[in-house]
């Protein structure tokens, strides 16, 4: 049905002798069980689109890119767009590296054109209208949490120029993800919900899991290895893990059905490859666990420094799904053994102090190459409310002082704009840096307290970008049909792959007013006012008379008599 | 939204005077003990969409994000009976306002329509003179007071007054209000404005009560008076004849312990008239036509620049992730002015000399 309507849209078109812009869709699935007996899942859905957005006549004919999001891309002007809802943290040493990382709650950053004039009013808006399509707060992204990186965030697409004036980044660690905000997701999808691999995004399941996250990224890529033209890429993602022992499993075993209580039993129509890869690098031969149904198509993939191997399940062949139709991996853990490799580059942070009034951040990076050193830019946004003394900031290594080779600093203005510190620090081999800084509490207005100011105020979490080694050489040709997992990242030299990672959000207290306290002396000025002055003007204006009391029926009627006959009363 | 094809009687089509239908659903309580009020206004949401009514013409605000709140032992869920029998959160949510948006302000500035210029549509209320509008709040409150977020109170004159700006700039045809609060008739005591209906849990005085907990959750799921309308709409179909009449019998004194009172001097049309549909379902009339109409030509695709024949002479490439060397050798931008070096020396000797102009001159030949 979906291909006779394709057709019939085809027909009712333009004459052939105009070339249509080219669209194409491809879907995967990556299924890396970890260590730690939870499974890893990662989603990439990838439109591509030969189109031109900047030019004056408005594209008018969408067919597999979202019509929302290409209104956005044309209004705005947007060069890049990365937006990214995350519930969960991603425990890196637990779990290696995520193919896209992602921090906890919402993040965006944008790159936009050169055309554009007034930067921060064009955010403003964007960010207002992204709110309507995610059905997320957005909106709540202004001035005092959005910052401009001089160094970070460099675009991921296509493109020379990089005058950080265009990029715009801001995180809201507080924001929550659910299914209000995957349901707009998945309708941006061309096959929406009801066919591929996107039947298996079940609310139910996907958020019980230890980490989900869902992002869209939007950006120019060379369309061929000559790379003269660029088309437009538009990369939904969900990567989510999953803790199986968490629904009472006892047995180690798990299935597509049991992950997600969908199976799949077929690709999208209109997606030009559908695929599914389970990562079986630590089985090579069937020791570890057992792989059913079982498939002869392998495939390697150099990824995150390491050359992985797969087996793929091809989706658009009709063999795939077998004589029921429908398929529902089933893997078998035989036994406990192996280690994970360590992830070379891993990151903390925490606040130390006590009390409402100062109190220290502390972060530290851990690079566990034995003998490489390697550069990391940190990045570093805290609002305002939090006055950083730079004076203490403090970057050691093994004890000695690490003098960072570029530091930018852009402080604070209240209520207006949030700190900037990014800082370019060489890590040496097998070591910890701790950088430490100093900060003391301000006190809010009364009115810009949240309703549940006891909570706590959420700092976002620091950005570490950084070039790593490899173990194998990477790929950097990059524009050669790969599997998307690997295609991320633009890779420029062999030995070592860019890695970005998100350390924790920090939950800090402020120094929180009583806010029954007006109404508590309202009532307690009140009260002493009319008991004491009300009880003391009595006294003092007040007249006493002395007042007969009554006398009995008996009395009276004796008085009457009496008055009658003449006699004085009783 | 269902489609009534009624022949050849066109008095019958605009009876009720609305061409369009919408809600507005409003959640206001913040904390898991309240997860009974998100139920309600998530079992209404599932009514009005299930008769018709389209997300894109309802407001959905919750003030507190009770489906994926870490306490909650079924993720992604929130159920309105015991034993978890419905998910009234579903699978097809969108939610325009949640979370800290969900506020005095942003309520009567939904109503009202004086919104920022940015605001997406899915957050707008863009009724016009001929939409009947559903109004449902759910809640703590008290004698003529709504809370918001435990943080602050939206009065019934407020409310009034909002409702009289959206009939003077014609915002409504007809409005129903559902309000399912501790006191909730206190809050339409002060309507003045006309084609109101008006329906509160509650009177004054007395407390609306929760229906019934659940041992997994922990927390009670549903207020009762939402809980039995809740079940009177289960029992409503797109093209069910059922008129407001029934929903004012809704919950009886035995089954709710509070006395629900209802408000229909207002309203223009009798209630024995009005059916349920008129406001929780988004009928469509339609009408049918047999004259022939003549449709422009289709729209050309404009001409595509000619790409394909002309050779690109540039090649593009992606940017380095991290240029390590040309990040060290950046330099930070000088954003603020400074004033040259010399004025600073010129201001000083200024100063000086004007110092020993006013205190002689015999100061001076100790510097020169």
């Amino acid at each position: 049905m979906e291909a006779a309507h394709w057709l019939v849209l085809l027909m009712t078109l333009v004459p052939s002798s105009v070339p249509q812009p080219k669209d194409d869709f491809q879907e995967e699935l990556v299924i890396r069980p970890l260590h730690s007996g939870d499974i890893y899942a990662s989603f990439q859905f990838r439109t591509l689109w030969d189109t031109d957005f900047m030019r004056e006549n408005k594209v008018s004919h969408y067919r597999l890119f979202p019509k929302s999001l290409g209104q956005v891309i044309s209004k705005f002007s947007v060069r890049e767009l990365h937006i990214s809802f995350t519930q969960g943290y991603w425990r890196t040493m637990q779990w290696g590296q995520p193919f896209i990382p992602s921090p906890p709650g919402a993040e965006l950053w944008v790159w936009f054109q050169d055309s554009v004039t007034d930067v921060d009013a064009t955010w403003k808006e964007l960010t207002n209208v992204l709110s309507g399509i995610f059905c997320a707060s957005l909106n709540f992204i202004d001035s005092t949490n959005t910052v401009q990186p001089s160094a970070s965030f460099k675009p991921l697409g296509i493109g020379n120029v990089t005058d950080h004036s265009f990029l715009r980044y801001a995180t809201l660690p507080r924001e929550i993800v659910c299914t209000e905000n995957l349901t707009p997701w998945k309708k941006l999808l061309p096959c929406g919900s009801k066919a591929g691999l996107a039947v298996l995004l079940k609310s139910e399941k996907l958020f019980h899991s230890s980490f989900h996250s869902q992002a869209v990224h939007i950006r120019s890529v060379c369309q061929d290895w000559q790379c003269k033209t660029t088309s437009w890429e538009l990369r939904q993602t969900v990567n989510s893990v999953f803790d199986l022992h968490n629904s009472g499993q006892a047995k180690r075993e798990w299935s597509l059905f049991k992950m997600f209580s969908r199976t799949l039993t077929e690709a999208c129509p209109l997606a030009s490859s559908s695929k599914l890869y389970i990562d079986i690098t630590d089985n090579p031969q069937g020791e570890q666990f057992e792989l059913s149904p079982a498939t002869s198509l392998l495939s390697q993939a150099v990824v995150l420094g390491d050359r992985r191997t797969f087996s793929v399940y091809d989706l658009t062949q009709e063999t795939t799904f077998g004589s029921v139709r429908s398929l529902n991996l089933l893997i078998r853990w035989k036994s406990n053994e192996g280690e994970m490799l360590r992830p070379l580059l891993h990151a903390e942070r925490y606040v130390a102090g006590y009390g409402l009034q100062t109190g220290e951040i502390h972060t530290l990076m851990y690079n566990n190459h034995p003998y490489r050193s390697f550069p990391v830019l940190l990045l570093d946004s805290v609002p305002w409310y939090l006055r950083l003394y730079i004076h203490t900031l403090s970057v050691t290594s093994k004890g000695k002082d690490n003098k960072p080779s570029y530091i930018h600093y852009e402080p604070s203005k209240d209520r207006v704009k949030p700190h900037l510190l990014e800082m370019l620090i060489q890590l040496p081999p097998n070591s910890v840096t701790e950088v430490t800084v100093q900060f003391e509490r301000a006190l809010l207005k009364w009115t810009e307290y949240p309703p549940d100011p006891n909570h706590g105020f959420y700092v976002g979490s620091s950005v570490i970008s950084s070039l790593v080694p490899s173990t194998v050489a990477m790929d950097t040709n990059s524009t050669r049909e790969r599997p998307l997992f690997s295609s991320f990242f633009p890779c420029k030299e062999e030995s070592s792959y860019f890695v970005r990672i998100y350390t924790e959000p920090l939950l800090v207290n402020l120094p929180t007013p009583d806010f029954s306290m007006p109404y508590n002396v309202i009532c307690l000025t009140c009260t002493v006012v009319a008991v004491g002055y009300g009880s003391l003007y009595n006294l003092l204006t007040r007249s006493f008379q002395i007042e007969e009391p009554n006398p009995g029926l008996a009395k009276r009627i004796a008085n009457v008599i009496r008055k009658m006959r003449g006699v004085p009363p009783l | 939204c269902a489609l009534h094809v009624i022949c050849c009687n066109a008095g019958q089509f605009f009876s009720s005077g609305h061409t369009n239908n919408w809600a507005v659903l409003v959640c206001t309580s913040r904390f898991w003990f309240n997860y009974r009020h998100v139920a309600n206004t998530l079992s209404v949401y599932r009514s009005v969409k299930r008769l018709g009514i389209p997300d894109s013409h309802i407001v959905l605000m919750l003030a507190d994000d009770m489906a994926c709140n870490h306490r909650n032992p079924k993720p992604a869920t929130v159920f309105s009976h015991k034993n978890m029998e419905l998910n009234v959160y579903g699978d097809d949510v969108e939610v325009d306002y949640r979370g800290y948006e969900v506020t005095v302000e942003n309520f009567l500035r939904v109503l009202t329509g004086r919104l920022p210029p940015s605001t997406p549509r899915s957050k707008r209320l863009l009724s016009d003179d001929r939409s009947n509008i559903l109004i449902y709040l759910t809640g703590h409150g008290g004698n003529g007071f709504l809370k918001f977020q435990d943080s602050e109170e939206i009065s019934n004159v407020e409310l009034a007054d909002a409702f009289e700006q959206m009939w003077q700039k014609r915002r409504y045809n007809e409005l129903l209000f559902i309000i399912d609060t501790c006191q909730g008739a206190s809050m339409y005591e002060r309507f003045y404005s006309p084609n109101i209906m008006a329906l509160a849990s509650s009177q004054v005085g007395e407390d609306s009560l929760s229906h019934q907990p659940d041992l997994a959750i922990g927390v009670h799921l549903m207020d009762r008076y939402t809980f039995y309308m809740l079940e009177f709409l289960e029992d409503i179909h797109p093209a069910s004849k059922t008129n407001m009449n029934d929903l004012f019998k809704v919950c009886p004194k035995s089954q709710c312990v509070s006395t629900p009172g209802h408000r229909t001097d207002l309203f223009l049309r009798d209630p024995g008239s009005v059916l349920i549909t008129d406001f929780f379902g988004s009928v469509r009339k339609v009408e049918l036509t047999m004259d022939a109409i003549n449709l422009t030509d289709p729209i050309k695709q404009m001409e595509e620049n000619p790409v394909n024949g002309e050779e690109q002479k540039e090649v593009y490439s992606y940017a380095d992730q991290l240029p390590v060397s040309e990040i060290i050798h950046q330099k930070p931008k000088q954003k603020d002015w400074h004033p040259p070096d010399g004025f600073i020396l010129g201001l000083w000797t200024l100063i000086l000399l004007v110092f020993f102009k006013t205190y002689g001159i015999k100061h001076l030949k100790h510097i020169f």
